[in-house]
């Protein structure tokens, strides 16, 4: 035992940890999405590869893998390489601050959650060089629109982060969680004597990240029926596969936050049970919001660009900053 | 707004003349317009004023000339209103039909080889009263050229695009007479009878 | 913003301040691009090529440049006779294949004064109101699609399916139906047909209904098409759109109503008009056409009389001298077909005038100063089927 708590053996568990688990859900959430897509379209979705099509992910990868990497003539070459790798990267970072059970933590840091939010803002800007470097029509209209996009939502969602962190008083992910101990309605997301809002801006917040990440029905960087497919149209085989994996790590490291802000992380819902178990409390509910994401993808129609950003600018950042305020209010009073 | 048959008739009867375009010199293009230039037309008055009926090479047997402006029973020939101009009053044509509240139903050609004729059939249809007019002009082979009625209807664009591409035949004043459903450098006119692929 | 024409260079800087919208012009007049849009590209509906001036999202020109798939139907015509030319039909639009072969057979009938037994009629009426159905189903799944929904295509088709099988079951053929002979039908109708269409209409009608509870209130999918893509009746009437793009602009233009042909006087059914001229307007009206058609169904199998499905057709046809015309409703719009015969076994001219080439014409004049995705929400509001421009 006294080897395993060696600080570099330790890290290099958790890196290997943070990867394996991060390439698995992108694999498997790409299954899961199209099996939840058939389910929602009546068809069985993939079920050829192995038992139910468990196989297809492992299929999808050699096939992408064995493609090469088409470098078209005319582009930044180290920008067209470097912007898959720059998506990937920060969403790797983000989960090494993430617990998932009470000591299940790579760096159990004071500022981490300023950690995620300033790693997870790099993304943008690997689409962007991303699209812009792919010497692209369809993919310099799909930057601009990811960079006003991100931007536009970047801001209601830290207006909540920041009522989030006048609730808590702490930045330090393990704490917010362990400050919400006990039955369910000790989670952030419940405690309206805190802020009467708090249930509005877990909405804001899971909106926020829908349109952080790109997804539908906020998905105007992909939006393949106009775009082709957005910054991404002059990647192939595993340039492309990185960036569709960051997309789903993107989403894991979101509804982790979610989890951890709002749904009382690794915390179970009935006071007891959480210790050894909070690990599975958390991936219950990080897979529910997840679920989520995907049943919403597969029920509406793509928002136009315009009211996309008129939803943020016109009624999510108003609406998070009077939350800010009557949080302040509220913990005044108190 | 809705036009009823005969104010049609009187209409067209006053743009056509009391004798129809039969009587009228065949103008052979726009560019050279008026009665003095008309030497290179053919004198086709009988086939111009009964189109339908002049077939090949039984044309000198065709039926006594018709009037150029006729009301048609519908359910016989799929139209109300037959008219037949003179190549430079198709603009004019146009105009009234669009002032009655006419749309445009298409443009096409017919290549009548045997008089050395192409035909350009106007087809008009009313949105809100049951009428279907048809205005037909015949021009030489040899120079196939008439106005556009781009300016009435926009919506010919498109048709008298497709009608030069297929036939060869020269809208004067339309902007765009590139091909349009042949590829980009074709030079061929596939509905004419003569040709040969 | 984006450097001009055709060089989009990474090396270029990024300008500041780049246009805000189509006001922006007059500051930097050349900061527009093209974009070519197709004929390869996942909106276009099959091989249609836009070119787009864009003025970064903005449209200022968008020129639809067509020809791509296109076959020469009307040089076919003059060299097969009457009855060969008559599978040529169902092939111009292949998603309301009934309605073409109907107007093909409709014009021959009516120059060789043909007669065709009521019960012919009557089953003519209820496939091509099938086919209608059919037709619409694949233009709202695709039409979602445009809008980025994605699972609606699948319930349409999942429809669909099963009119495909009734009129698999009729004549043999999925898509591209040649069951309409000159004279009447290819075979008469048996009760598998009969009964499984009534089965159809009893089944579509709450399918129809749930629709209109999930996808057509949706907000997103009413954000995207109200009031965007505007095109007023008088467009419409300069550039000779017809069909849902007519009445979608409050003009009751149908073609079953403004020439009546087979027996389309003997039914009650509304024409649905919308006033609104916009995308939404263009969509309810072919949700309604929809329920119109399968009222139009129900009433003809009610009335369907027994008899003869073939009429007394010549062996050899020849055509009497002249031109006849001959115009249906289908699912796009009016398609008319124009013969002239000279008197021989071959048709001399055949003209085939299609609503899809006429609804796309006026493209170009009523996607100026849109945005891309409401200009490709409107094209797909427009229903085009590339084949059917092209001929």
């Amino acid at each position: 035992m006294s080897f395993l708590t060696l600080e570099p053996i330790r890290l290099l568990l958790y890196l290997v940890g943070v990867c394996a688990f991060v390439g698995a859900n992108a694999a498997y959430l790409v299954l899961a999405e199209r099996k939840g897509a058939g389910r929602i379209q009546r068809r069985p979705g993939p079920n050829e590869a192995g038992y139910a099509g468990l196989l297809q992910p492992v299929a999808d990868g050699i096939k992408l893998l064995a493609k090469q990497i088409m470098v078209p003539p005319g582009t930044d070459a180290l920008l067209f390489r470097a912007a898959p790798l720059m998506v990937m990267a920060p969403s790797l970072m983000c989960l090494a601050v993430i617990p998932f059970g009470a000591n299940l933590v790579a760096r159990d840091l004071n500022i981490g959650l300023l950690l995620v939010f300033s790693f997870g803002s790099i993304n943008v800007m690997a689409l962007m060089l991303g699209g812009w470097a792919s010497r692209n029509k369809f993919a310099i209209i799909s930057s601009a629109r990811v960079v006003s996009q991100n931007v536009a939502y970047e801001i209601p969602m830290l207006l909540v982060v920041i009522t989030m962190l006048m609730v808590t008083g702490t930045m330090n992910l393990n704490e917010i969680i362990h400050q919400q101990a006990g039955w369910f309605w000790n989670w952030n997301v419940f405690k309206v004597w805190v802020n009467p809002l708090m249930p509005v801006t877990f909405v804001i917040f899971f909106i926020c990240m829908l349109a952080e990440t790109n997804r539908a029905p906020f998905d105007m960087a992909e939006a393949e029926s106009e775009l082709v497919a957005g910054a991404f149209t002059e990647y192939g085989g595993m340039g492309f596969g990185v960036f569709f994996m960051a997309e789903y790590a993107n989403i894991v490291v979101g509804c982790c936050l979610a989890t951890i802000l709002f749904l009382g992380g690794w915390q179970s819902p009935f006071g007891a049970l959480s210790g050894v178990l909070g690990p599975l409390w958390f991936l219950l509910k990080m897979y529910a919001l997840i679920f989520t994401v995907i049943w919403i993808r597969w029920t509406f129609p793509r928002t136009q660009f315009y009211s996309l950003l008129n939803l943020s600018w016109k009624i999510l950042i108003p609406l998070s900053l009077f939350t800010l305020v009557l949080t302040g209010v509220m913990i005044k009073i108190i | 707004m809705n036009p009823s048959l005969e104010q049609l008739t009187e209409q067209f009867t006053g743009l056509v003349g009391a004798n129809g375009p039969a009587g009228t010199p065949i103008v052979a293009g726009l560019a050279e317009a008026g009665p003095g230039s008309a030497t290179a037309a053919t004198p086709v008055g009988a086939a111009v004023a009964a189109p339908a009926a002049a077939t090949g090479a039984l044309a000198p047997a065709a039926p006594p000339p018709l009037s150029p402006v006729q009301t048609v029973n519908h359910a016989l020939k799929g139209y109300d209103f037959d008219a037949t101009v003179a190549p430079d009053q198709v603009a004019a044509a146009a105009g009234i039909l669009d002032a009655s509240g006419f749309s445009l139903d298409t443009v096409t050609g017919v290549d009548w080889i045997a008089q050395d004729q192409m035909e350009v059939v106007y087809d008009y249809f009313h949105p809100t009263a049951p009428l279907r007019a048809v205005v037909r002009t015949r021009i030489p082979r040899a120079n196939p050229e008439l106005p556009t009625i781009l300016h009435v209807f926009p919506g010919a664009n498109w048709h008298e695009r497709e009608t030069h591409d297929f036939f060869g035949i020269r809208f004067l004043g339309h902007p765009n007479l590139k091909p349009f459903l042949l590829p980009e450098d074709a030079d061929f006119h596939p509905l004419r009878k003569d040709y040969q692929p | 913003m984006i450097a001009q024409k055709d060089s989009i260079s990474p090396g270029s800087s990024l300008r500041a301040g780049g246009p805000a919208g189509p006001e922006a012009d007059q500051h930097c007049p050349n900061e527009t691009f093209v974009l070519n849009l197709g004929p390869q590209h996942p909106a276009a509906h099959g091989v249609l090529r836009v070119l787009m001036t864009m003025d970064g999202e903005w449209i200022k020109r968008a020129e639809p440049v067509i020809g791509y798939i296109h076959r020469m139907h009307e040089k076919m015509g003059e060299n097969r006779t009457w009855a060969k030319f008559l599978p040529n039909t169902s092939r111009i639009d292949y998603l309301s294949a009934m309605h073409y072969t109907h107007a093909f057979v409709g014009a021959v009938e009516r120059a060789a004064k043909i007669e065709v037994p009521p019960r012919a009629e009557y089953i003519r009426v209820i496939t091509s109101e099938l086919n209608r159905i059919s037709s619409h189903m694949v233009w709202w799944g695709a039409l979602l699609l445009d809008l980025g929904g994605f699972t609606p295509i699948l319930y349409a088709f999942d429809d669909r399916e099963k009119i495909l099988d009734l009129l698999e079951g009729l004549c043999g053929a999925r898509l591209t139906y040649c069951y309409y002979r000159f004279g009447g039908l290819y075979n008469d109708v048996d009760d598998t047909f009969l009964n499984g269409t009534r089965e159809f209409v009893q089944h579509m009608q709450p399918r129809l209904k749930m629709y209109r509870d999930l996808v057509t209130d949706n907000i997103i999918l009413r954000k995207r098409l109200t009031a965007i893509g505007g095109i007023s009746a008088e467009l419409c009437r300069k550039y000779g759109a017809t069909g849902p793009v007519i009445r979608g602009s409050g003009v009751a233009y149908d073609v079953r109503r403004a020439e009546p042909y087979s027996v389309y006087s003997r039914f009650e059914f509304k024409i649905p008009v919308y006033p609104e001229s916009d995308s939404m307007a263009r969509y309810l009206v072919r949700m309604d056409e929809m329920e119109q058609s399968l009222r139009i169904i129900g009433q003809a199998l009610d009335q369907l009389p027994e008899g003869p499905v073939m009429g007394k057709v010549p062996r050899v046809l020849k055509l009497p001298p002249g031109d006849t015309c001959y115009a249906v409703e289908a699912a796009r719009g009016r398609f008319m077909v124009r013969i002239v015969s000279d008197g021989k076994e071959v048709p001399y001219r055949v003209k085939l005038r299609t609503p899809s080439f006429s609804n796309l014409s006026l493209y170009e004049e009523a996607s100026k100063g849109m945005i891309l995705p409401d200009a490709l929400a409107m094209m797909g509001s427009l229903d085009l089927v590339i084949p059917d421009i092209d001929r």
